[in-house]
């Protein structure tokens, strides 16, 4: 279990005023869910995620891991205790290839793992493998090897940041299926994805909505999706013939 | 002759050899050559003037040749001459590379001259190393000039790397591209504590089609200080492009300054430099990834140079 307690976060800008951009967030995440994160750009999204993983420190409020409070612990010791986060916007790395980083992600994966984690991202191994995660890649490309990252970790915890931003349609829907069969039902598995997509949000246990700093909402699908049809769904569905939504 | 294990561990970390190899071989050690093998092929004989060897390839040879430099007593300084001359339609890897172990207080100094006359349709890959080892306060040094011509239709690969222990060296390379030759040159280099690295680095295309490339990766630690020039002249119809990219660490200094001229309205030439230290958003990543600060920061820099 995962638990986020009375969270808060005040940043100061160089020039701009002190600004409060988590303003008490109380949440707890239960092994086996899946829990969609939505909510307007600007949110607070990201800045949770990045509470979890310690890149951020709150000013106040504490975080657990299995009853274990580990607001203290830096980084490299979170990832250690299981968690594990595909950054919204990942990092290249000139001179590092997709196979370095999956295999830093996961020391000692052997070829076959290897080479399934890029094949559920849509990366052929064959074409892929030995690439530099450099200039050279897309941003939909470094985006997938990130994902791919977190899928080799198998961490306990796992945070996918919009994972469909840059990714085209059929990646998307592979995507879905990927993150449904390994994360669904997984007893072993707290899985948090942020996102705004419908399809996405389909396959989620629990809606969280966040804003301005704060949870907004929070329930099961039924609930909330009433919530943020508006925001949501997609506008020009008629015109796709509604056959957008992905069905598993 | 055999070689102690300090010789035996040097030559593996600048040529990965763990015995002396077959074919044309030349090994120098403390300023002699202690083994010279030429092969049916590539012959390999003492110049003239005794400061240095003359290696031919016959026209047409495929072949890898190892010419190492090794320095393990202190104090040895000297200057070496090397002429190549690679016979035409050729297909060649040399292996050269200098090691310098010098536990001293004073100054070990190795400054190489290669020349290089590559043939026509010729194609030659060049790896060489540099490194030094040694705690003592003598500085190990090292001054490589090379010079190569590639004649129509020849292609070179130069690989030069200096990633460890070499105090202070000035490297320069001059290249004359002929028609249709194509000529890379990739320099990768670390230097730390107040180590000094200079390189120039001059690429005259002066026949029709010709190319060249220049990729330089570095990294700066400390307070070690780097000065890269890069020169690229295009006489005529041709293509030439200047790659600097380099990691700053610390309180190092790095100069990148590349130079194209043109003289022909078909030459194109470009170059990209960029300086800068390692993102924060890297280190962040591999963190995640269960790295500590340190091991991200070695990983990043090992790959960059890579
Ligand atoms: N490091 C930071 N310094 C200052 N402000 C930040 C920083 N990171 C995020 N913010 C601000 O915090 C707010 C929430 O950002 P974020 O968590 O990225 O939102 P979301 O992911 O929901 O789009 C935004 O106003 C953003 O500009
Ligand atoms: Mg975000």
């Amino acid at each position: 279990m995962l638990e986020l307690k009375n969270l808060y976060m005040t940043v100061y800008d160089e020039n701009g005023p002190a600004k409060e951009i988590i303003r008490g967030i109380n949440l707890v995440f239960e092994k086996g869910k899946v829990y969609a994160i939505t909510g307007p750009n600007g949110g607070g999204k990201t800045s949770i995620a990045k509470l979890v993983m310690g890149i951020f420190s709150p000013t106040s409020g504490e975080i657990y891991l299995n009853g274990e409070e580990i607001t203290q612990l830096n980084i490299s010791e979170r990832a250690h205790r299981g968690i594990s986060y595909a950054f919204q916007q990942p990092p290249r790395f000139k001179g590092l290839t997709i196979e370095d980083l999956i295999k830093i992600a996961r020391p000692g994966i052997d070829q076959l793992a290897l080479r399934g984690t890029m094949r559920d991202v849509g990366l052929c191994p064959e074409d892929y493998l030995f690439r530099d995660v450099g200039p050279g890649l897309s941003g939909g490309e470094v985006k997938r090897v990130e994902i791919a990252q977190v899928l080799a970790r198998e961490a306990e915890v796992s945070i996918f940041d919009e994972p469909e931003a840059g990714v085209d349609l059929w990646t998307i829907q592979k995507l879905i299926g990927i993150l449904y069969s390994k994360f669904k039902n997984n007893p072993n598995a707290i899985t948090i994805i942020i996102t705004h997509n419908e399809n996405i949000l389909g396959i989620c246990d629990e809606i969280i909505v966040v804003g301005n700093g704060m949870v907004q909402a929070q329930g099961t699908r039924e609930e909330v999706w009433p919530l943020i049809k508006d925001d949501v769904e997609c506008k020009m569905k008629e015109q796709c013939g509604e056959l957008l939504t992905y069905e598993i | 002759m055999k070689f102690d294990n300090l010789s035996m561990e040097l030559l593996n970390t600048i040529t990965d050899l763990t015995q002396i190899p077959d074919g044309a071989v030349n090994i120098r050690v403390d300023g002699e050559s202690i083994v010279r093998n030429s092969s049916a092929q590539v012959t390999i004989t003492s110049r003239e003037d005794g400061r240095g060897f003359s290696l031919v390839v016959k026209p047409g040879t495929q072949e890898t040749i190892h010419v190492p430099v090794l320095i393990t007593q202190a104090g040895i300084q000297e200057t070496v001459y090397n002429t190549f001359n690679i016979g035409e339609n050729s297909d060649i890897t040399i292996i050269a590379g200098c090691g310098i172990h010098n536990p001293s207080h004073s100054d070990s100094k190795h400054d190489g001259v290669h020349e290089f006359v590559v043939g026509t349709g010729a194609r030659l890959r060049y790896v060489e190393k540099h490194m030094g080892q040694g705690s003592g306060q003598g500085k190990r040094i090292m001054n490589p000039t090379t010079r190569i011509t590639l004649h129509s239709g020849a292609s070179a690969e130069l690989e030069m790397t200096q990633i460890k222990g070499v105090d202070d060296t000035h490297r320069s390379t001059i290249a004359y591209i002929e028609d249709k030759a194509t000529l890379k040159i990739v320099e990768r280099l670390m230097t730390e504590g107040d180590q000094v690295a200079e390189s120039d680095v001059k690429l005259n295309i002066v026949g029709k089609g010709g190319s060249g490339q220049i990729i330089s990766r570095s990294v700066a630690r400390d307070t070690s200080v780097q000065v890269f020039r890069a020169s690229l002249l295009g006489q005529v119809e041709c293509n030439g492009h200047v790659e600097c990219d380099s990691i700053i660490m610390d309180k190092a200094r790095i100069s990148s300054i590349p130079e194209l001229v043109a003289e022909d309205s078909e030459a194109v030439l470009t170059h990209e430099a960029a300086i800068g230290k390692i993102a924060g958003e890297q280190l962040i990543k591999l963190m995640s990834l269960g790295l500590m600060e340190q091991e991200a920061v070695d990983i990043i820099i090992d790959g960059f140079l890579r």
